[in-house]
């Protein structure tokens, strides 16, 4: 029998340039403020990488990624002086790019979606599952490269109606917590657990004709 | 407790943050429901499967992203200082 309560995921993190530690990020900080235009184009070219996947992955699109990465830059820049290094630098900067992205993301044109409540388990009058499940077979045992298999994820993920794509990237992709979330995206912490959870259940639906070790 | 409240407790469990009492009625129906523990199992795998998709090789960080988009950027943040 399954147990677990804990955090789970074993995903390895994307691998990233070297990160500048605290006392470096507070050089660089300052001597932008001084008006040093090299260190401008430092902090430009040391996050942009970085930045750049976190749009990527919120976006779908390289085109898309790549304005909300400069509108983002200059969203950062103008606001520098304000920052308050209550956090580090390299996170104000991911916050940025996420806001300038769900904004990229408001402006597009609407697809059609979906229903979610397709994707969703349903229940017959006792409160039973209407459908049987069997557990999925280990990643290695399908009949798909490892590759292929997060292909088929990164495009089930795709089909999810937007307001539940959102809701999980934020929050088991790029890792933020539920409050921070809510504050992102305008609405309360309830409303982001909620679509969390409706998003990882289409997902696995989604999901389980591949994966199911009956296939 | 049933099915459709065992689904409902799912992102809790797996996050830590069910109450004891919660827990102990949630696994209890884990012992007797064989379909929810089959289900319980392909919600984890759909968690870090999701958490996994994006670091393939061509998802990994570069090491630099192209020139001409370094220097929009610069050029669109003009020089310092800069005025809100």
């Amino acid at each position: 029998m399954t147990k677990t309560s804990g955090p789970i995921g074993t995903a390895e993190a994307p691998q990233a340039p070297a990160a500048l530690d605290p006392l470096d990020e507070l050089t660089l900080l300052a001597a932008i403020r001084r008006g040093d235009q090299a260190a401008c184009e430092r902090l430009v070219q040391l996050y942009s990488p970085r930045l750049m996947s976190v749009a990527r992955r919120l976006l779908g699109n390289e085109e898309d990624a790549r304005d909300a990465l400069q509108d983002a830059f200059i969203s950062a820049f103008r606001g520098i002086a304000a920052f308050n290094g209550q956090s580090r630098l390299s996170t104000w900067l991911h916050r940025i790019v996420i806001n300038s992205a769900l904004m990229k993301l408001r402006s597009r044109r609407r697809r059609p979606e979906q229903s979610i409540e397709t994707l969703l388990p349903t229940f017959l009058e006792t409160g039973q599952h209407s459908e049987h499940f069997v557990e999925w077979l280990a990643t290695g045992e399908v009949a798909m490269h490892q590759g292929q298999v997060k292909r088929l994820v990164r495009e089930s993920i795709d089909r999810l109606p937007e307001i539940y794509r959102t809701v999980l990237l934020l929050r088991d992709i790029e890792e933020l917590d539920t409050q921070e979330t809510a504050q992102l995206l305008g609405v309360t912490p309830v409303t982001v657990k909620v679509r969390l959870h409706r998003a990882r259940q289409a997902l696995r639906t989604l999901l389980d004709a591949h994966l199911r070790g009956d296939s | 407790m049933t099915c459709r409240e065992f689904a409902e407790f799912l992102s809790d469990y797996v996050e830590g943050r069910l109450a004891p009492a919660v827990l102990v009625e949630f696994e209890r129906h884990l012992a007797e429901c064989p379909n929810c523990v089959s289900y319980l199992q392909n919600y984890q795998e759909t968690i870090a499967l999701g958490r996994a998709a994006f670091t393939e090789l061509d998802a990994v960080v570069p090491r630099e992203v192209p020139d001409d988009l370094v220097r929009a950027i610069l050029q669109a943040i003009g020089r310092p200082p800069f005025s809100r």
